[in-house]
């Protein structure tokens, strides 16, 4: 493994954090949004909120650093995405200030009007803030980047599989949303809420693996490097997250909550990595080859150190704050 | 040929002015909340500290709402952050593709220290009622060594585009090497860390005294009042002479290194000894017109000498020149001279409190610390004025151009228009809340519980 290589794995160490608490804070805020009205809505909604508020900032640095790494170590990938994808990115940066000031008021306005106002605000860009980040994904999936950037703003992503996409991500948000909420509502003994996220996740599962599936075959269609890749190299990967896609949904109709969240988890990392797999060696398939947009090497070996740093700093620290948030020890609205 | 060659020219001048403008309006506001960021949990975990060592009921619950009020101001500040992460590629392709791998590792740092920032400011924010004692002072200490952290290494990026060393280009203008030490420790970062560090801690010093000043001349004298104006006013004081030290070292330095930022913001049209140092006035090519003008003073502030020779902007070349003259120099005249108001003001507080042991009783203290707020963020915004307009027209100095850095993306003047709307907006809430959450306080009311749209009556028993 060369060292761009393992720049690169960094970049998707990142992404999967990303994917799996980011994503899954977006889902809450599209449980929300589905709610209903202020009186049924009322007990999901607070579970949410509880769930959400010690964390999302947090889990939203893990944003920061996968931009961080992008620009630092691959300069012309990041150049060449945000030339090209600025639409659906500027979007989605609007979606990211909207969620958070929405997130942040709603608990401290006052009057029910503008507190809704504030709720819709976060819920709403809960959902759009990933479908663009999807698009992006896809559009750079689809081939659609080039490498020297300034591709066109508007045909590269409005097409089929970046859209499609953009609805995976807010799927599989929501999918690993009413998961994690399922553990959450058990543990606040609330049994009427853990069937209602059990109900929830189990349709959102199964959204997802619809979209999984059209997306293998637009990929077929519109990316077909990432997909031979993916049906080759990457199969064991697919095949592992089909595994626990299906494990999950056993687990669900059984009643076996303990396995809920790792399942949840693997099903999501491995078509991550799985991803990861099938574009190799490329960072902009077929464009942009990793070792072709890597910084010199005493940039990368800082964003090594930086990485070996949050491995010692970071993780525990987090894990910290989610054991301190999963023993109810942080209040989730003060 | 020519009107099809002149064309796209056109677009990138004008986008060129819509990106600085979008660029210079989220930063400002962005810095302001960045400030909040780095100094506000040190004066927390001051009063926190009070608090618990001397069991101070009023302390910790300065120290409670204060944490309160942070717990907004983070969220906005994380997410305006977020956004200028955006805007460097957005806005600056060119100028990320080529520099990026220098001008990234200051914030691959950064990113560490904002990530245990956030974790532990979550932690302490909402580990109020449960963690308790010392286990939750501990758990905030530190957002205030990562706050600083994460503002020294921004500043080391932003010191390195003044005075970028620690790169080799090869023909085609690529990075082709790095040493990464070298460029986090750019000459610029021994004096713009220190300074702007500094000027966070003096804002949300000030900042947060006005608030307590402004309730006291209303009438609320109560020790909390007293106690919420005097933690924050003694670190904004206590700096105050500091920061004028470390301001005045900056000045010389970018007098030797940054000759035409120098120039710029001095008003210095011809190079030689003995300068005129002028107070205010407006920049042309033929002089200052209107200022207050003091024989030698520019030269003496530079070398210690009326004699020590000073470039002008003659010896800059035209296109070389930084543009808004009469901006910068009335820009850097205020950041001094405010800064300079505050020094009195300290002195005022300090000669006060060795004296008598207390806040001055007058009015007239009130009202001045009621000023020194907003003047301390307008001082900061001038700052940063004199270091970003004055190195134009370059994006690392010496080595590229703003306008090659610059998208060549349609609708650069609409997201400008846009990002200003949603962000009036969102600083407009922003403070309705900070000041309904004060209300709130005041009165002694419940704070809102339960989920935001809830019906009132029943919103109490979803709080829990």
């Amino acid at each position: 493994m060369s060292k761009a290589d393992a720049a690169a794995a960094i970049l998707w160490v990142g992404a999967t954090f990303y994917a799996l608490f980011g994503g899954a804070d977006f889902g809450g805020g599209f449980w929300d949004l589905v709610a209903g009205d202020a009186e049924n809505g009322e007990r999901p909604r607070a579970l949410i909120q509880r769930s959400l508020t010690p964390v999302w900032e947090a889990n939203h640095v893990w944003l920061i650093f996968i931009l961080v790494v992008l620009w630092t170590a691959f300069p012309p990938a990041f150049s060449a995405v945000m030339s090209t994808l600025y639409v659906p990115i500027a979007l989605a940066a609007v979606g990211i200030v909207l969620r958070g000031c929405g997130f942040a008021f709603r608990k401290s306005i006052e009057g029910l009007a503008a507190r809704r106002a504030a709720g819709a605000t976060f819920a709403l860009s809960s959902v759009l803030t990933p479908f663009f980040m999807g698009a992006v994904v896809g559009a750079i999936a689809s081939g659609n980047v080039p490498a020297a950037g300034n591709g066109d703003a508007f045909s590269s992503w409005l097409e089929p599989l970046p859209l499609l996409t953009g609805a995976m991500f807010v799927a599989t948000g929501a999918y690993l949303s009413a998961v994690f909420l399922v553990g959450d509502a058990r543990r606040a003994g609330e049994a009427d809420l853990e069937r209602y996220f059990v109900r929830r996740a189990l349709a959102a599962a199964a959204v997802a693996g619809i979209a999984a599936a059209l997306g293998l075959v637009e990929l077929h269609a519109e990316a077909r490097y990432i997909f031979d890749r993916l049906v080759d190299q990457g199969l064991p990967l697919v095949v592992l997250s089909g595994l626990c896609g299906f494990g999950l949904l056993v687990a669900l109709l059984r009643g076996a909550r303990r396995l809920l969240r790792p399942l949840a988890a693997g099903a999501v990392v491995a078509i991550i990595w799985g991803w990861g797999v099938a574009q190799f060696p490329y960072l902009l398939p077929t464009s942009l080859r990793i070792d072709q947009a890597a910084a010199p090497d005493p940039t990368l070996t800082t964003i090594f150190i930086v990485f070996a740093v949050a491995a010692v700093l970071v993780l525990p620290s987090l894990g910290l704050l989610y054991t301190l948030s999963q023993r109810d020890l942080l209040e989730g609205e003060h | 040929m020519l009107s099809l060659d002149a064309l796209p020219l056109a677009a990138s001048a004008s986008n060129l002015l819509a990106a600085r403008e979008q660029m210079a309006f989220t930063l400002g506001f962005h810095i302001v909340l960045s400030c909040l960021g780095v100094a506000l949990p040190a004066t927390i975990m001051v009063a926190n500290y009070i608090g618990l060592k001397r069991g101070d009921k009023d302390a910790m619950e300065l120290a409670r709402r204060w944490s309160k009020a942070m717990a907004v101001t983070f969220a906005v500040g994380a997410v305006t952050g977020t956004v200028l992460s955006f805007e460097f590629g957005l806005l600056w392709p060119n100028f990320m593709d080529r520099f990026g791998a220098a001008f990234g590792i200051a914030f691959g740092i950064e990113g560490i220290f904002f990530f245990l920032e956030a974790i532990f400011l979550a932690i302490y924010i909402y580990g109020w009622k449960r963690l308790g004692g010392w286990a939750h002072f501990w758990a905030g200490v530190p957002m205030v060594v990562t706050g600083i952290g994460g503002a020294f290494s921004v500043v080391a990026a932003n010191s390195w585009m003044n005075q970028p060393q620690g790169f080799t280009l090869n023909a085609a203008g690529k990075v082709v090497d790095t040493d990464p030490l070298k460029v986090l420790f750019n000459p610029a970062t021994g004096y713009e860390a220190p300074h702007m560090i500094l000027a966070a801690y003096m804002v949300v010093g000030f900042l947060v005294a006005s608030i307590y000043a402004v309730g006291m001349l209303k009438g609320r004298r109560d020790r909390l009042h007293r106690l919420g104006l005097l933690i924050p006013l003694t670190i904004g004081c206590i700096l105050t002479p500091v920061q004028l030290f470390v301001g005045d070292t900056a000045a010389r330095e970018v007098a030797d290194h940054q000759p035409a930022k120098f120039a710029g913001m001095e008003c210095i049209q011809k190079t030689g000894g003995h300068q005129t140092e002028y107070v205010g006035g407006i920049c042309t090519s033929d002089g200052v017109k209107a200022a207050i003008p003091i024989p030698d003073l520019d030269s003496f502030l530079v070398g210690f000498s009326a004699d020590t020779k000073v470039i002008g902007l003659d010896d800059i070349p035209v296109d070389e020149r930084p543009p808004a003259n009469t901006l910068l120099h009335l820009s850097f005249d205020a950041m001094v001279g405010i800064g300079t108001a505050l020094l009195g003001l300290a002195a005022w507080l300090g000669f006060f409190w060795w004296r008598k042991r207390d806040i001055p009783q007058t009015p007239w203290f009130l009202r001045a610390v009621v000023v020194s707020g907003a003047g301390a963020i307008l001082a900061l915004w001038c700052g940063w004025i004199v270091t970003e307009v004055g190195r134009q027209p370059w994006i690392v100095q010496g080595y590229m151009r703003t306008s090659e850095a610059v998208t060549e993306a349609d609708g650069i003047w609409f997201s400008f228009a846009a990002v200003l709307v949603l962000y009036i907006a969102i600083g407009t809430i922003a403070i309705k809340v900070l000041r309904r959450m004060s209300r709130r306080w005041r009165e002694g009311g419940a704070e809102p519980e339960g989920t935001p749209y809830a019906p009132p009556t029943t919103s109490g028993e979803a709080g829990r």
